[in-house]
């Protein structure tokens, strides 16, 4: 892979393509950062309130200005999640709130509460307001009153099809957000309160307990339909990719392509963004000579938290969609560690621990554009030169002797199994 | 407060329908399941002029809401002015609606026919409710998810009418697959071995919670699981009478018809009986115990999320 190709990247520029957009999620500043330098167009991340995941680390105003100023660099934008659906207690401090995103240089907000689009248009006219996929959008006819709202973006249901899409962009002059990798309820987006029922956690303010990929048996009249001890109901769905289809989305008109994840992990974020970002720019360097690259779909694959499928684009989903058994991480690889500078005289890069990793263990290393080596690690050494047996420590600094040269931001992952 | 809230409930045929009102009902909301989620039973154009002209025909004056709550794809939203034109011409009173998509057919099509906003678990806020009431929604139905507090505030800060279901099953998800079918598959069995259609007793009992029964069943529009347990707020009805709180609404699926009229002659006794004297009115543990001796017995009466505090 040549190095010139990088170049650009590393100067905080980007040939930028025409649409379709590659929207990535960022759990937290670093990921932001990641997410923007693999080719990310935009990103969503969520702010300390409203946002549907309580879970994830979430940015401050000071975090998001960081985040914000970082993706001007590359030209990217950042969108923030405000899409709970409020209640009463909740619209207090609202208007603040959307005021501080827009002050923070916030683009978009993703809001599903007509609350929080209404009160956004009024108090916070800089921010786009995006309508979230928790709004359920499935026809033509309310993506047209979404834009006769002043919305100039609606995120779809996950259940339309291309065809459905199809239709709703020849009817209506609007952008279409549509997601196109990662997990998935399996209900329609916001038509579930297991969580609350099971567990007193309201799903649609960010307290969802995943309950759907929970066991469960199905009975008839008292009868279990189910004789076999590991083979239980569930609704839990395997995930989304899209790697496969990028042709027929962009030709329908997709004009935002949206990756789900702001809980995973660095490591996902680079891989997958990686791998879109790669195969849309091939598609528009030669949209009549695109082909899928096998190394794409492989990279996706060593990302991949369960197994794959290509959700409602194309058809209903069926027993071949869903989870039965036992879900084990499916792919064999593991983040490493982050590659901090390379001394071009030595050969050696300084790498940031994030996994255990010793003599002999066999890695990869990658970077945007698609850089690819694999190596075994030889010598470890701590930063004043000292050997070492292994690299144990989180964000532990380290130096070792890499087969290519390397750049600060690319990764090196190790195989597990 | 004494004005009388509506008492509101579902019908699976036009014959409980007659029941119901006879039991003393107020309002019923049924339509077809082409445009109406989780009805008990179907009401073509035909029936529900039937349902109309029984209704508005009765003893004291009975309202008939047609149900076109459920998310509409391309093709139902295409046939949404014909139907909505044909439910105006028939007089319903009020149409139920949970997609914008029939707020704005509606707009042309049934110009005049009250709109109620009902989108189910994410209804949650007295500035959701303006929101839609000014784009024509005269009536929000509350999410079930909400408590007491939260539904008097909204009561207090909207000028639409509010809506809330105090008795019977609640959805706690749906989807859009057919679950039961796809597992089906997976025990290497036709989906035509189990008949997954409402009312067929199917169940799902989750792993840590062997006492709970989840109703589950399937239509053309995916899977439903509904509650274990049935919400009952007949203890604490004057808290929402107090409230001023317009429709009080019972639902009656996956019940019989004998259970739904003790229901409903329950809570019309309560009502009266506030609305007569609030300020001396107590509740009669006979109520509860003529809904308790039809109760099944594998379903909890609850008080739903009305005195819950959830966490998020």
């Amino acid at each position: 892979m040549s190095m010139t190709s990088i170049k650009p990247l590393l100067k905080g520029k980007r040939h930028r393509l025409d649409r379709p957009e590659l929207l990535a999620p960022a759990g937290n500043l670093e990921k932001l950062k990641f997410a923007v330098h693999y080719g990310a167009d935009a990103v969503y991340i969520g702010g300390q309130k409203y946002g549907l995941r309580s879970g994830a680390d979430n940015f401050s105003f000071e975090e998001m200005r960081e985040g914000v100023e970082f993706a001007a660099r590359y030209g990217a934008k950042v969108f923030v999640a405000t899409n709970i659906y409020a209640h009463n207690e909740d619209i207090e401090g609202l208007e603040d709130y959307l005021r501080g995103l827009e002050a923070a240089g916030i683009a978009a907000i993703i809001a599903a509460d007509p609350a929080i689009v209404e009160t956004a248009q009024r108090v916070a006219p800089g921010l786009e307001v995006h309508l979230s996929t928790q709004q359920s959008v499935l026809n033509w006819r309310t993506v047209k009153f979404w834009k006769d709202e002043g919305l100039p973006r609606v995120v779809l249901a996950r259940e339309t099809s291309l065809e459905e899409i199809a239709e709703m962009k020849a009817h209506v002059d609007i952008e279409i957000e549509a997601f196109i990798h990662g997990a998935m309820c399996s209900s329609f987006s916001g038509r579930c309160v297991l969580s609350n029922h099971f567990t007193d956690r309201d799903s649609n303010r960010g307290g969802c307990c995943q309950s759907c990929r929970w066991k469960y048996d199905l009975y008839v009249d008292g009868d279990s339909v189910n004789t076999e001890q590991d083979s239980q109901f569930t609704m839990g769905s395997k995930d989304l990719c899209m790697i496969s289809h990028l042709p027929e989305l962009i030709e329908v008109g997709v004009d935002s392509f949206k990756i789900e994840g702001r809980m995973k992990s660095l490591h996902y974020v680079a891989t997958v963004v990686n791998a879109y970002r790669q195969a849309i720019d091939a598609y528009f360097a030669d949209p009549e000579g695109y082909e899928l690259k096998p190394e794409w779909v492989d990279e996706i694959n060593k990302s991949a938290n369960r197994p794959l499928n290509t959700g409602f684009f194309f058809d209903t989903p069926g027993t071949e969609d869903h989870i039965y058994e036992p879900e084990q991480k499916a792919a064999p690889y593991d983040f490493a560690g982050v590659v901090l500078s390379y001394d071009e005289a030595t050969g050696e890069a300084v790498i940031q621990q994030r996994n255990h990793f010793k003599p002999g263990t066999e890695v990869e290393f990658f970077g945007p554009g698609g850089t690819f080596f694999k190596q075994t690690v030889e010598e470890i050494r701590d930063l004043e030169g000292q050997l070492l047996d292994a690299a144990r420590h989180p964000l532990q600094q380290v130096r070792i002797r890499t087969a290519q040269p390397v750049h600060p931001m690319d990764m090196m992952r190790k195989r597990i199994r | 407060m004494n004005t009388k809230p509506e008492l509101l409930t579902t019908a699976a045929s036009l014959g409980e329908l007659r029941k119901l009102m006879e039991a003393g009902a107020d309002a019923f909301i049924i339509g077809e399941s082409k445009y109406g989620a989780r009805l008990p039973g179907e009401f073509g154009l035909q029936e529900m002029a039937e349902a109309v002209e029984a209704a508005h025909g009765f003893v004291r004056p009975v309202r008939i809401y047609a149900a076109v709550n459920n998310l509409m794809d391309n093709a139902a939203a295409d046939s949404l002015p014909e139907y909505l034109g044909s439910l105006a011409q028939i007089g319903v009173d009020a149409i139920v609606f949970g997609d914008p998509s029939v707020l704005v057919t509606a707009r042309e099509a049934a110009p005049g026919v009250a709109l109620h906003w009902n989108a189910e678990m994410t209804s949650t806020s007295y500035a959701q409710a303006d929101y839609w009431g000014r784009r024509g929604a005269s009536r929000i139905v509350l999410a079930r998810e909400l408590n007491m507090e939260q539904i008097i505030e909204i009561k207090q800060r909207t000028s639409l009418e509010v809506q809330v279901q105090v008795h019977g099953m609640t959805n706690i998800y749906h989807s859009k697959r057919s679950l039961v079918d796809s597992y089906m598959g997976h025990l290497g069995k036709e989906p035509s071995e189990l008949d997954s259609r409402l009312g067929q007793g199917l169940y799902l009992m989750e792993e840590e919670r062997r006492d709970e029964r989840y109703p589950i069943y399937q239509d053309a529009h995916g899977t439903y699981m509904m509650s274990s347990d049935d919400v009952c707020m007949i203890e604490n009805l004057h808290e929402l009478m107090e409230a001023g709180i317009d429709s009080l609404r019972v639902e009656g699926l996956m019940k019989t018809t004998a259970y739904n009229e003790t229901v409903i002659r329950a809570y019309r006794a309560a009502i009266d009986a506030y609305a007569a004297d609030p300020a001396g009115y107590e509740f009669k543990e006979e109520w509860l115990d003529a809904i308790r001796a039809l109760q099944d017995p594998s379903r909890e009466l609850s008080y739903g999320f009305f005195f819950k505090e959830q966490v998020y």
